[in-house]
């Protein structure tokens, strides 16, 4: 899709990325133990004896957990296994209490699927590319060790202890940091759509381990090396863009790259080495035999199926064919919150075209002005409905209604009190604009002479003056009729 | 005045029950004969108030014309492998010296409501690693039983489940409870001349028991008669959806089903079971059952489970993989021992409390299943060993279409002394033989006593059934049991 290529001394290099992403579960409760997976709260207080792995505690699947796995494989047409194992990866840590992680290496829930990525979303000419999927399964997360509360001992909170992950293991088949991260913000898109992982990069329910090696185009793949946790998908391209260019500049001072685990600082904006091959831990991987495969039955994966939402490329398509522009359709489906909000609009009656145009220049305009995401949006569909509705029976102008959502914005109002309160309503009132037009064309006399003569472009300096005269509150229609009728003799 | 000593389940709950005695009474009782029983060194932990709050609530029920429970009145010994609500639990190890679960294991909780006391917390192999009580942290158990030669040496109780063996022989309880993992309920109970039964895998809620090997881990009754150990294992069993591998099935009523009528029974004899040398009592023995068995009715057949020979291979590669994770989470991090040396991090703080906490046999264990599941090893061993396990269960899946239950020997001998056999782990294990096929195929199986060695020790005859089929085996069980005259007991010298 890009030719991104590294300029060495030696020529040309191409760099190979293969991504393995975690994404935390959607759910109430935890992937074996009951106990809440929400984000936050005290340290320790959503620790259950399961998650602190007490003596003869016993993991009991949560089924939601394995729903939403099976809903995120559907929705990136991959395989479904109706028979998956978990596996024990055994280590230590202080932040893992059981000694040993549940995820699933030999038997994932989710094979072989695909997702289609655009370099830029909202260009609908941008090329595409498949990027392969080559597995989804499940695992526990751990808990996090935090070192800043006493002097010479870490403290342990276990909050995060056994709350579900979604390893999505993708194939190396991204070639630049753009489509990485391209293929990232698809991924997060299809899993808001699916509602199985929120995608908040920032509080870590979505992170990144980077696969990077660079080869001579076309030639053998080279050694890579893992960047573990990225954050962020700005953080990823840039520790990708680091990486290639390290073991280009390693391999042609005669250097080798080594197998290993690194980590990115985003301040210094480097990779770093965390632990080599070497090191690498033995995680001695075994059916964990404290239970049951998990066996996956029709009504099961039909109701996985029917519970999907219309996912992004689909819907980008419905959008199109209601008369959107291919743009328009683009950014509105890029983001499930987008296409949410935008849907919830339609569905109090708004016109799709004034709806999709009013939404991504007037409210995105806004509240990019307010710093404010979409979620945070101080006028809701219902709201925009109501003023969209006052534009579309006539009731006020365009431009009415843009001072008219400003007032909204500031003061919570409703837009048919405020037209009402301020007597914004459009006018129809023949004589009224008559009126006005005669005196505009006695004091522009020069002008009206132009016109006649030909200059039609002048039309729009008439209609803004007449609209200014009535102070916007006519009617543009009957203002052009009018007009016609007093300038074309 | 009543020797409730001498008194089993059945007897306590009818007598409670018919009002001839007062729980309390039998409780007092016992208590007094824990408490004279040091020598035998069969309780961690005694809980003699435990035992009395249980027996009075019982009488205060009955008192008020309440139903009682199956084990109403009923003291029992718990093995320390149990979790039980504020009461130490160690798992017989040093790394849980002092742990107090705030919790109580399902099969312990049951027990409970069905009306029965906890005179307190048995000895065991530590983690359940042992088959002869010698791995304990708290000490060996020593096994009421002498030799008849006069002498006075020590000898094992079996393990792991050897303070419930000792305290049922010794007749400081009339039942306790045991786990089985290749044996140690079995073994136990035909080293001190009782019976216990270890059910089908999933009967059984592993819920809160301290877990050895996960695939094998199995709790169940010893008692000094197959009724009471029917009569304890439906207080015990039951669907529990805490554990991912409980079955959900009703529990059968066991004890209203005894039947020792065999007629149409087939009885298997296994022809690999006699091995080369085997011990002339144990074969002596093993003939006296089929006549028995014959006697009640049964049809006696030969069959073959020809992988029997590389079951206790198997059983020693997939007991210490399981085990090697499962005592992963023993870390010094959030209960049991930690062991900071000065100045040390974390990775020093893991090995110095390992190293200090656990017992030799544990690190053994630890040990052989942490390099069966390395890479370069795992297919070798872990892989190879599941394949074993899976044709040792086709092995008893074959044999029943000629057979409906299996008789065998328990142990290949009878109990050995104390150090006999420490110093040799291989021959400690061969003690398991013909445990560990059962526990490798999750079937039920049951060990009575069988009559006596020449040196005058008891030997157990094991019985083998299909999954869920353990009425059939209990039958047999109650077939021997009023065939074979089994009445020796230990001597009461301690």
């Amino acid at each position: 899709m890009s030719e991104y290529r590294i300029q060495g001394n030696t020529g040309e290099w191409e760099v190979v990325i293969g991504l393995e992403v975690h994404a935390q579960v959607t759910s109430n409760a935890k992937l074996f133990s009951g106990a809440s997976a929400s984000y936050g709260g005290e340290p320790n207080s959503h620790v259950s004896l399961v998650d602190a792995a007490m003596p003869g505690m016993l993991p009991v699947p949560n089924r939601e957990c394995l729903r939403q796995a099976v809903r995120t494989g559907m929705a990136i047409n991959a395989q479904i296994n109706r028979w998956s194992r978990f596996d024990r990866k055994n280590y230590f840590y202080a932040d893992l209490p059981q000694g040993y992680q549940i995820s699933q290496l030999y038997h994932p829930i989710v094979g072989e699927g695909e997702i289609e990525v655009t370099l830029n979303e909202k260009d609908p000419e941008s090329p595409t590319k498949k990027i392969g999927i080559e597995r989804i399964h499940v695992e526990q997360d751990a808990g996090k060790l935090m070192h800043d509360q006493h002097p010479t001992m870490s403290f342990v909170d276990l909050n995060r202890s056994g709350v579900a992950l979604m390893e999505i293991v993708s194939r190396p088949d991204m070639s630049s940091p753009q489509e990485a991260g391209a293929y990232l913000k698809k991924l997060r898109s299809i899993l808001r759509y699916v509602g199985s992982c929120d995608g908040n990069m920032e509080q870590g329910s979505m992170r990144a381990d980077v696969n990077v090696s660079v080869r001579k185009p076309g030639g053998p793949l080279g050694t890579r090396t893992e960047t573990k946790n990225v954050n962020s998908i700005r953080f990823m391209m840039q520790a990708i863009e680091y990486e290639a260019q390290r073991q280009v500049d390693l391999l042609e001072s005669g250097g080798a790259v080594v197998q290993e685990t690194r980590l990115f600082d985003p301040n210094k904006m480097e990779t770093r080495s965390m632990r080599s091959k070497e090191d690498a831990h033995d995680y001695r991987y075994f059916p964990d035999p404290d239970l049951l495969p998990v066996e996956l039955d029709d009504a099961f994966l039909e109701e996985c199926k029917a519970s999907l939402p219309e996912l992004p490329d689909a819907k980008r398509k419905r959008y199109e064919s209601m008369g959107l522009t291919a743009y328009n359709a683009a950014v509105l489906t890029a983001e499930a919150e987008t296409a949410f909000w935008f849907e919830d609009l339609l569905s109090h009656g708004v016109d799709a075209k004034q709806g999709s145009n009013w939404l991504l220049s007037e409210l995105f305009g806004a509240l990019n002005k307010l710093g404010k995401s979409l979620d945070e949006s101080p006028v809701n569909p219902a709201q925009a409905a109501e003023l969209l509705g006052l534009v579309a029976d006539g009731t006020i102008s365009g431009s009415i209604a843009k001072q008219v959502f400003e007032i909204m914005l500031e003061t919570g109002q409703g837009a048919a009190a405020i037209v009402e309160e301020r007597g914004l309503k459009q006018t129809n009132d023949t004589g009224a604009i008559e009126a006005e037009i005669a005196k505009i064309m006695a004091a522009n006399e020069d002008k009206v002479a132009e016109y006649r003569s030909g200059k039609d472009k002048l039309f729009g300096f008439f209609v803004g003056q007449t609209m200014k005269a009535m102070q916007g509150k006519a009617n543009p229609q009957v203002i052009n009729e009018l007009l016609k009728k007093a300038l074309d003799v | 005045m009543t020797d409730f000593s001498r008194m089993g389940v059945a007897a306590i709950r009818d007598g409670v029950a018919k009002g001839e005695f007062k729980a309390v009474e039998v409780a007092e009782a016992l208590n007094t004969r824990v408490a004279n029983a040091k020598a035998l060194n069969a309780f961690i932990v005694e809980t003699p108030e435990t035992a009395l709050e249980a027996a009075a609530a019982v009488d205060a029920d009955r008192a008020a014309g309440k139903p009682l429970g199956k084990m109403a009145g009923v003291p029992i010994g718990m093995k320390d492998l149990f979790c039980t609500e504020g009461v130490q639990t160690t798992a017989a190890s040093h790394i849980l010296e002092g742990f107090v679960p705030t919790y109580e294991s399902t099969v312990s909780a049951n027990l409970w409501k069905a009306g029965a006391g906890m005179l307190g917390k048995l000895n065991l192999d530590q983690f359940a690693m042992g088959s002869s009580n010698e791995t304990s942290y708290f000490g060996n158990v020593i096994s009421p039983w002498r030799r008849n030669d006069g002498g006075n040496a020590a000898l094992a109780p079996g393990g792991s489940s050897g303070g419930s063996s000792s305290a049922i022989a010794a007749r400081l309880c009339p039942a306790a409870t045991g786990t089985d993992t290749g044996g140690s309920i079995r073994q136990p109970a035909a080293f001190t001349g009782i019976s216990g039964i270890k059910p089908t895998y999933g009967r059984c809620s592993r819920w809160g028991i301290v877990a050895f090997a996960s695939s094998l881990d199995q709790a169940g009754p010893m008692a000094r008669d197959v009724r009471d150990c029917a009569i304890m294992l439906e207080a015990m069993a039951g669907f529990d959806p805490k554990d991912s591998t409980s079955l959900d099935l009703p529990v059968p009523a066991w004890e209203s089903g005894l039947n020792s009528d065999l007629k149409g029974k087939r009885i298997g004899i296994p022809r690999e079971y006699r091995l080369d040398g085997i011990d002339e009592d144990i074969a002596a023995m093993w003939d006296n059952g089929i006549a028995w068995l014959k006697d009640a009715g049964a049809d006696v057949v030969d069959i073959s489970l020809p992988h029997t020979k590389y079951a206790l291979p198997a059983y020693y590669i997939i007991a210490p993989a399981e085990a090697s994770s499962n005592l992963a989470r023993y870390d010094g991090v959030r209960f049991g021992l930690r062991d900071l040396p000065d100045g040390s991090g974390l990775q020093d703080m893991y090995a110095a409390t390992r190293a200090a906490g656990f017992g030799a046999e544990v690190r053994r264990r630890i040990m052989i299943g942490t390099y069966v599941l390395s890479a370069g090893f795992y297919d070798a061993y872990y892989t190879q060993a599941q394949k074993v396990r899976a044709l040792i269960a086709r092995d008893f899946e074959q044999a029943w279409a000629s057979c409906d239950l299996i008789l065998a020997p328990t142990a290949p001998s009878a109990a050995f002394g104390l150090g006999e056999k420490t110093s040799d782990p291989l021959s400690m294990y061969l003690n398991d033989v013909f445990a560990v096929p059962a526990s490798l195929a999750g079937l039920p199986a049951m060990s009575v006593p069988g009559g006596l060695s020449k040196d005058g020790l008891p030997l157990g005859l094991q019985i083998i059934g299909k999954a869920l089929d353990e009425q059939a085996v209990l039958n047999a069980g109650l077939a021997i049991e009023e065939r074979s005259g089994f009445t020796a007991e230990a001597g009461e010298w301690w």
